[in-house]
């Protein structure tokens, strides 16, 4: 990667001081909700930080630890009437934390891992290939079947069992196949890093929406991950670098939008203006990068729309995706393209803006806090008896993949965009 | 202390450095770590000062370490944790959610938090008796919703109802923009158990609207976490009116508000609620939400009637043409559930927006008679340019319960001291207007210096055997309530340190 120009990461002040500690996230808190205490709430760990900021207190494994519990879902944001930027805060406070050198070793080992894989398409390839193998060769079976997966340390066993079953092939980037026309809306999807291979077929099916809408889809070879795990982990120089990255791949390209169908790519995307405004050679291309970003959904209602013909008769209750509904405050768009499904039933659950507790890579390093979180989730989805869970993300759908397993319940996981897709698909069959 | 300048008032602060977020060196000696951990659990014991440093606020602006804070779940737990408390010398301080706006939650001297956010189970919902039995760390807003297939509602709702705590709510004897019609919590607080500052669970209060003998009850709920912590709560529900109507009058100053709220009670009509926000809250709240709040407006009045169809139709009407003639430039009505609501977010909102027109606020609770309101809010004003301080005002109305909110910057030195001096000045406001210094938010740590203006010595002295008689100690809540050195328990910095001594330098952790 290039030599970028050194950044020190610190919340600031202005960023702090909007905090009134009125208490009003405290509610929205998945963590708050679990545990009841104020070190592990929005407004305790912005006063945490705000202590660490004023070279009042020192980043001890205790006070780490409730900066770690936090699921970064933002849901304090949309709660907060102050308009206190969370997410902001606690991913500069992170990084403040590891620039300091007083970050604990976990914390510095899964940037590193982080760094060392998710730049990197040919280590991720060979990375799901091995996976593939593993799933494929019997080996997982004849290890879950032993049971030695449980000796395993450090929640990989429960990583183990969330890991979903991998398509045959991953994604390859394509374009929709019609033809180029001068009065079409161009555009490029963002692929990801691990989206090709868990979610190929999420990808496929946006590029089939994206093109039933008229619109062309090209193919940008040059982009990479775009950093939102990194940032959240507070290692923001790797963010920066793939900020660079994909904004100068993007902006070559010449396109209308950047389509994102992962809500937590869509959010780190939208706030690369943010990320890079100290970097005097990029603040104004990011910002106009960032103009460019829309969610799929988004996109899909800005463009028109079309209604299926076909009714889809599936009754579906959909999860807010944190970082689509708190990070980008999109709440109408997907449930408006489910609504536009004919048959399609929208059962409502119980606090559908509740994170499910994935979390990107939290979910593999909270285990326990995750699965207490997504329990709680997978009551309110039972109540729904909708046998369909729309989503919006990736980590979500992984997440509760996982959930309807461990819960013993039938149904299925589905990105808004497929059903849409099915919906659409289905109305070909018929003609 | 510090003198305001002004005659008569005096700047009362138990902690002086309020600003600084620096934690308190004290630490608590490890046999009453491990006392408390064996009484509640490892997990439910906090007391790394970088940990309990979270528990230095509530939502006003005073700020004290705790030395340890403690979650226990049963009457037995909390007894259990006051007992070593109090035994090992340290203060004891009661704290819900931590958004109570007087300092009632917070350590002045440190000590023992005990933190009631883990009882929060719903025990019981009568529907017939139209009661609900609570654990004092349930939510406000979670009462209501579990209450609602039943028709049934709690009245109380403080603005921040969506985190408060009914143990909270009952300590401070809470209100909220319904309680003119409805009263406040006392009004619907019906049977207690109580853990007493001498260990006892003991109840007052019973299932029905009336105990014989002496109401124990109306004398614990709003004493402020000073007589002892409620573990389990009986609570009056409502039945959900038939219908309800939200008005949203637009007027061009105060003044013309204000007159219109005089003019409404005055007519004989009594909202339900009947709300006053002014051109600098507003403008916050357009900032935070979009509910249709017009930027421009001088005031806005939000008022409801609920009761039966025909009559609320009538009476909405009614006030309608009052708040016309006394010069509103538009009066919205909203009779949809999700249309009300959107009006009443922006109320409920409103203090914790002012965060988008400065870094910090202090809320002020006064109240003063109605007729007073023009003359008291034009004075307040005043005060607030003589300082030099924005003042933001938005508050019940119908009962002359005023909330001004200083708008500052701690970061800019001196500021937070002449923020309180201002704030000593309204209060004085409100009292010489006949009114007096807390509606709804409590003495607490804030107003403890003012209790003077409004009682006699001799007051004062019963209220402290009032105290005493629960068995209340120095060390139980000091500071709140009772001005310095008058019963209010003051527990000296070398006291504390000498306990700390007493345990020998090897058992500092």
């Amino acid at each position: 990667m290039a030599v970028t120009p050194a950044i020190n990461d610190a919340p600031s002040q202005d960023d702090l001081s909007r905090c009134v500690h009125c208490g009003f996230c405290l509610q929205e808190c998945p963590t708050y909700l679990q545990l009841g205490i104020e070190t592990d709430s929005p407004r305790g760990r912005i006063h945490l930080l705000r202590a660490i900021t004023d070279g009042n207190v020192e980043a001890t494994p205790a006070l780490t630890s409730h900066l770690d519990l936090c699921l970064q879902c933002r849901a304090c944001e949309t709660a907060c009437p102050s308009g206190v930027p969370f997410g902001r805060i606690m991913e500069s406070g992170r990084a403040m934390i590891l620039q300091q050198g007083a970050a604990p070793r976990s914390w510095r080992l899964r940037a590193w891992l982080l760094r060392q894989t998710l730049p990197y398409p040919k280590r991720l390839r060979l990375l799901f290939n091995l996976l593939r193998l593993y799933q494929r060769s019997g080996l997982q079976r004849l290890l879950r079947a032993s049971r030695l997966l449980r000796m395993l340390p450090g929640g990989l066993s429960e990583a183990e069992e969330k890991l979903p079953h991998l398509p045959s092939t991953s994604y390859e980037m394509k374009s929709d196949g019609l033809p180029p026309s001068a009065s079409a809306k161009k555009v490029a999807l963002l692929t990801g890093c691990v989206m090709p291979h868990l979610y190929p077929r999420t990808h496929e099916a946006t590029v089939r929406v994206l093109a039933r809408q008229g619109v062309e889809v090209v193919d940008v070879a040059e982009q990479r991950c775009c950093g939102a795990l990194s940032v959240h982990a507070g290692d923001r120089t790797t963010g920066r670098a793939l900020a660079r990255r994909n904004i100068d791949a993007f902006l070559q390209a010449g396109i209308d939008a950047v389509v994102v169908n992962s809500a937590g790519c869509g959010a780190t995307l939208t706030e690369y203006g943010e990320l890079l405004e100290q970097d005097d050679a990029y603040a104004d291309k990011a910002r106009r990068f960032s103009e460019l970003v829309t969610d799929v959904n988004e996109f899909v209602i800005d463009v028109g729309g079309q209604a299926p013909q076909v009714a889809l008769d599936i009754r579906v209750t959909y999860q807010d995706s944190c970082h689509l509904v708190h990070g980008q405050k999109v709440r109408n768009s997907p449930r408006q393209l489910l609504a536009s499904i004919p048959g399609l039933e929208l059962v409502e659950m119980e606090t559908p803006d509740r994170c499910c507790g994935s979390a990107g890579i939290y979910s593999l390093a909270q285990q326990e806090m995750s699965m207490n979180v997504l329990d709680d989730k997978m009551r309110d989805v039972a109540a729904t008896e909708a046998p369909v869970i729309a989503t919006a993300n990736p980590g979500c759908m992984m997440q509760l993949e996982a959930g309807l397993r461990r819960h013993g319940l039938k149904g299925r996981v589905a990105h808004v965009i497929e059903l849409l897709d099915e919906a659409y698909q289905a109305e070909e069959d018929t003609n | 202390m510090s003198s305001s300048g002004l005659p008569g008032v005096a700047v009362v602060q138990c902690h002086p450095d309020m600003s600084a977020a620096k934690p308190d060196t004290r630490s608590l000696d490890k046999g009453t770590i491990r006392l408390l951990e064996r009484a509640v659990g490892k997990n439910a014991v906090l007391w790394r000062p970088e940990e309990v440093l979270a528990f230095e606020y509530d939502g006003t602006i005073e700020r004290a370490m705790p030395q340890a804070v403690a979650f226990p779940d049963s009457a037995e737990q909390v007894a259990a944790v006051v007992g070593i408390a109090l035994d090992a010398g340290l203060p004891v301080v009661p704290r819900g959610a931590g958004t109570g706006l007087s300092g009632g939650a917070v350590a002045a001297l440190g000590g023992v938090v005990v933190a009631l956010t883990r009882m929060k189970r719903i025990l019981e919902i009568d529907a017939e008796d139209q009661l609900a039995v609570v654990e004092p760390g349930v939510v406000n807003l979670d009462l209501s919703k579990a209450a609602a297939p039943h028709g049934l509602y709690f009245a109380p709702d403080p603005s921040s109802q969506r985190a408060c705590t009914l143990g909270g709510n009952v300590a401070e004897n809470a209100g909220g923009p319904h309680c003119l019609a409805y009263g406040v919590t006392t009004n619907h607080v019906i049977g207690l158990e109580v853990v007493t500052p001498a260990g006892d669970i003991v109840e007052f209060g019973g299932r029905t609207s009336d105990t014989p003998g002496y109401d124990l009850r109306g004398l614990f709920v709003g004493s402020e976490g000073t007589l002892g912590i409620a573990t389990k709560i009986t609570l009056r529900l409502l039945r959900r009116p038939e219908a309800t109507r939200t008005l949203l009058a637009i007027f061009d100053s105060v003044d013309q508000a204000s007159a219109a709220v005089s003019a409404i009670i005055g007519g004989g009509i009594v909202p339900s609620a009947l709300e006053m926000i002014d051109h600098h809250v507003i403008s916050a709240v357009v900032q935070a939400m979009d509910v249709g709040y017009p930027a421009d407006a001088g005031a806005v009045l939000l008022i409801e009637v609920d009761g039966l169809l025909d009559a609320v139709a009538e009476q909405a009407l009614e006030m309608r043409d009052v708040c016309l003639a006394e010069g509103a430039r538009e009066v919205r009505q909203a009779d949809e559930a999700a249309e009300r609501e959107k009006l009443w977010a922006g109320r409920k909102g409103a203090i914790s927006a002012l965060g988008r027109l400065a870094p910090n606020y202090y809320v002020l609770d006064g109240v003063v008679p109605r007729t007073k309101l023009p003359a008291v809010l034009r004075d307040i004003y005043r005060l607030g340019e003589e300082y030099g301080f924005p003042i933001a005002n938005v508050f019940h109305a119908g009962d002359g319960n005023l909330h001004p909110n200083v708008l500052f910057d701690e970061r800019k030195p001196g500021e937070t001291q002449r923020v309180l001096e201002v704030g000593a000045a309204i209060m004085r406001l409100c009292v010489d207007a006949g009114g007096t210094i807390t509606g709804e938010h409590g003495v607490g740590l804030e107003k403890r210096g003012y209790m003077d203006w409004i009682f006699s010595e001799e007051d004062i002295a019963a209220m402290a055997k009032v105290k005493a008689a629960f068995g209340s100690t120095d060390l139980y809540n000091p500071c709140k309530m009772f001005p310095t050195g008058k019963g209010c328990g003051e527990v000296s910095q070398a006291k504390i340190e000498h306990v700390m001594k007493q345990a020998g330098p090897d058992a500092y952790i």
